[in-house]
């Protein structure tokens, strides 16, 4: 898989443009180790400013300088998809194989289990969630977009599962004594891992927009910095209609920077991988 | 084949039936959701005294007039029976309206804005994508459109809207903010109601389209390339068939196979879409009716919408599957 990325790195301008970008808003998300403000305090700076040499990217109303308070924003958006993208990996990889292996009756189950988790509509029940949880935290937010992350990724595994299984190798490696637990880690995985990372970055894609999304009508906790709450804010002080064009157009171009670059490395990686793949969601 | 029928229909009975189960016992099951308790809560608020004798009297009528009495499992039982003759129950924010008349009213509004665009913006995707993908290949506007599509994909719908809403209202204000009409205004039949109706639905129509038709102008294009590389079309240049007969039978009827999938699937999450636009643009369809009704804990209402969107996407995915194989020979009944 190793050889692949560096392959991708090495011929494929997109692939690299698009690194050498994640690269860049990593190294800006690091600058908030050393921000000069906390996060959570108000009015440390004169409010409204717009960008100069001080503040590059301006002021909010609420005193914060624009500049020092995106790397926490991108920082607490970046954790929540990434950790999202961790856990419905191991969720679909784990139902995935099991479905797609057994086969039968545990297939059938397992399917329907999917299947249903597909069509719940995600934003009632987030809207629910809100009023019985008061406000949605990190980290329950975290847990309720893997529950709904997993289940496509989960019948992709699967139906590679299903079509790897009879193949020629796997009867070899049955009959020479394999464990299934064998097979699948050591023969399968390889095949499965570069389209789980393609549809990773898709999903990380889906759950940062997520979060955008439900953060901005104000459904999660409001107070901790992440892009949607830094464009709540922008929104529920009327930013544009008074003119403070600063405080959503930096959020927003950043945001759209990173779903690009992230969406150019998925399609990449699933062009190298397997060029009639589908990546499904986002 | 009969017998796949019947299996595939088993399966979407049963994912039905498990997606309004949980449907119906998720908001029953929180306490804080009580429907009597907040209806009190709200009296109080409004600075109405109660003795705490009126307020348990007050309590069983409630009760009562919502038709929550007896154990969650007899409720269960009813709220079936009440289903399958088409009755939701009634609202319990605007009571006594029955949660069918609200579905009804915010109904026309979701379909007209969403149908419209998602059949409007497949059939433009799906024509641009196949000339992209074919005879325009080398177009310069093909590979314009290629860049922007490309663009608009990754960026999540709720940021485009909220980008559109602010350039075309607020920076340049040219449409409305929001709504679904003027103010106070009455929905009668002539041009005028027509015209506004129109233009405040421009908006998160626009927004609509974009997304729609990059996507299926991207899958179509991707679709119809892949195509034209087949041997069977390679084979059908050679034995010299023409040009348009090659497009029209080998290439347009193969790539629009996944493309008629796509948009039943569509059509059948219409519902889950519908949130966000609606509370971006503030239009008066399903999805603001939802947002409603879970603030104001009207769980009848969240319910009745739920059910539809289950019942949509469980029959979307359902005639798919009943219907490939009639128009793909190459998928078989299993």
């Amino acid at each position: 898989m190793w050889r692949l990325l560096r392959d991708l790195y090495r011929y494929n301008k997109r692939f690299k443009i698009s690194v050498i970008i994640i690269l860049c808003m990593f190294a800006y998300m690091l600058l908030s180790l050393i921000s000069p403000y906390d996060p959570r305090t108000n009015y440390v700076v004169p409010i409204n400013l717009p960008p100069s040499i001080q503040h590059p990217f301006g002021t909010t109303s609420k005193g914060q300088d624009i500049f020092w308070l995106l790397p926490f924003a991108l920082r607490n958006s970046f954790i929540i998809s990434l950790a999202v993208v961790i856990i419905t990996r191991i969720i679909a990889l784990f139902i995935g194989t099991i479905a797609g292996y057994r086969g039968g009756i545990i297939d059938n189950i397992l399917m329907t289990v999917d299947d249903s988790f597909i069509i719940l509509p995600i934003l009632p029940i987030l809207i629910l969630l809100k009023l019985i949880l008061g406000q949605i935290s990190f980290q329950s937010l975290i847990l309720i977009l893997s529950l709904f992350g997993w289940a496509w990724d989960a019948r992709l595994v699967r139906s590679i599962v299903l079509s790897l299984r009879e193949r020629e190798f796997s009867y070899t490696s049955f009959f020479s004594g394999r464990s299934i637990l064998e097979i699948i880690l050591k023969e399968y995985l390889p095949y499965i891992y570069p389209i789980l990372l393609a549809t990773g970055i898709n999903n990380m894609i889906w759950s940062l927009g997520m979060e955008t999304t439900i953060s901005t009508l104000g459904l999660t906790s409001i107070d901790t910095p992440t892009i949607g709450t830094m464009v709540f804010w922008a929104l529920q002080h009327q930013a544009f209609v008074s003119g403070i064009w600063w405080w959503l157009i930096f959020p927003i171009i950043f945001v759209v920077l990173l779903f690009l670059s992230l969406y150019y490395i998925s399609v990449t990686i699933s062009e190298a991988v397997d060029p009639r793949l589908k990546v499904i969601g986002g | 084949m009969i017998r796949f029928f019947i299996r595939r229909v088993i399966v979407a009975l049963l994912v039905i039936f498990i997606g309004i189960t949980i449907v119906f016992f998720i908001p029953r099951a929180i306490p804080k959701l009580n429907p009597v308790e907040v209806m009190i809560r709200r009296l109080q608020m409004m600075g109405t005294y109660l003795d705490p004798k009126s307020i348990e009297l007050m309590k069983t009528s409630l009760i009562k007039l919502y038709g929550l009495e007896g154990s969650i499992f007899e409720q269960y039982i009813k709220f079936w029976q009440s289903l399958f003759s088409g009755d939701l129950g009634p609202s319990f924010s605007s009571f006594p309206t029955p949660v069918i008349v609200l579905i009804k009213t915010a109904l026309p509004w979701t379909i007209g804005l969403l149908a419209t665009t998602s059949i409007l913006s497949w059939i433009i995707g799906t024509i641009l994508g196949v000339l992209a993908g074919y005879s325009a290949r080398n177009k310069l506007w093909a590979r314009i459109f290629e860049i922007l599509a490309n663009a608009v994909r990754p960026i999540p719908y709720y940021v485009l809207s909220l980008i559109l809403l602010l350039l075309l209202s607020y920076v340049l204000p040219i449409f409305p903010t929001g709504g679904g009409f003027r103010m106070g205004m009455k929905i009668t039949f002539n041009i005028e109601t027509i015209i506004t109706i129109l233009e405040h639905a421009f908006l998160p129509a626009l927004s609509l389209l974009i997304v729609g038709i990059g996507g299926w102008f991207l899958n179509m294009r991707n679709l119809t390339t892949l195509i034209v590389k087949e041997d069977y079309v390679t084979f059908a240049q050679l034995a010299k068939i023409s040009n348009k007969t090659i497009f029209k039978n080998y290439v347009l009827k193969n790539a629009l196979l996944p493309q008629i999938t796509g948009l039943a699937l569509q059509l059948g999450l219409i519902f889950n879409g519908t949130i966000i636009t609606e509370l971006v643009f503030g239009y008066p369809g399903l999805g603001t009716l939802v947002y409603e009704a879970v603030n104001n804990s009207d769980y009848n209402v969240v319910m009745g919408v739920s059910i539809f969107s289950i019942v949509a996407v469980s029959l979307g995915t359902l005639i798919i599957d009943i219907i490939s194989p009639l128009i793909d020979p190459r998928v078989r009944y299993r």
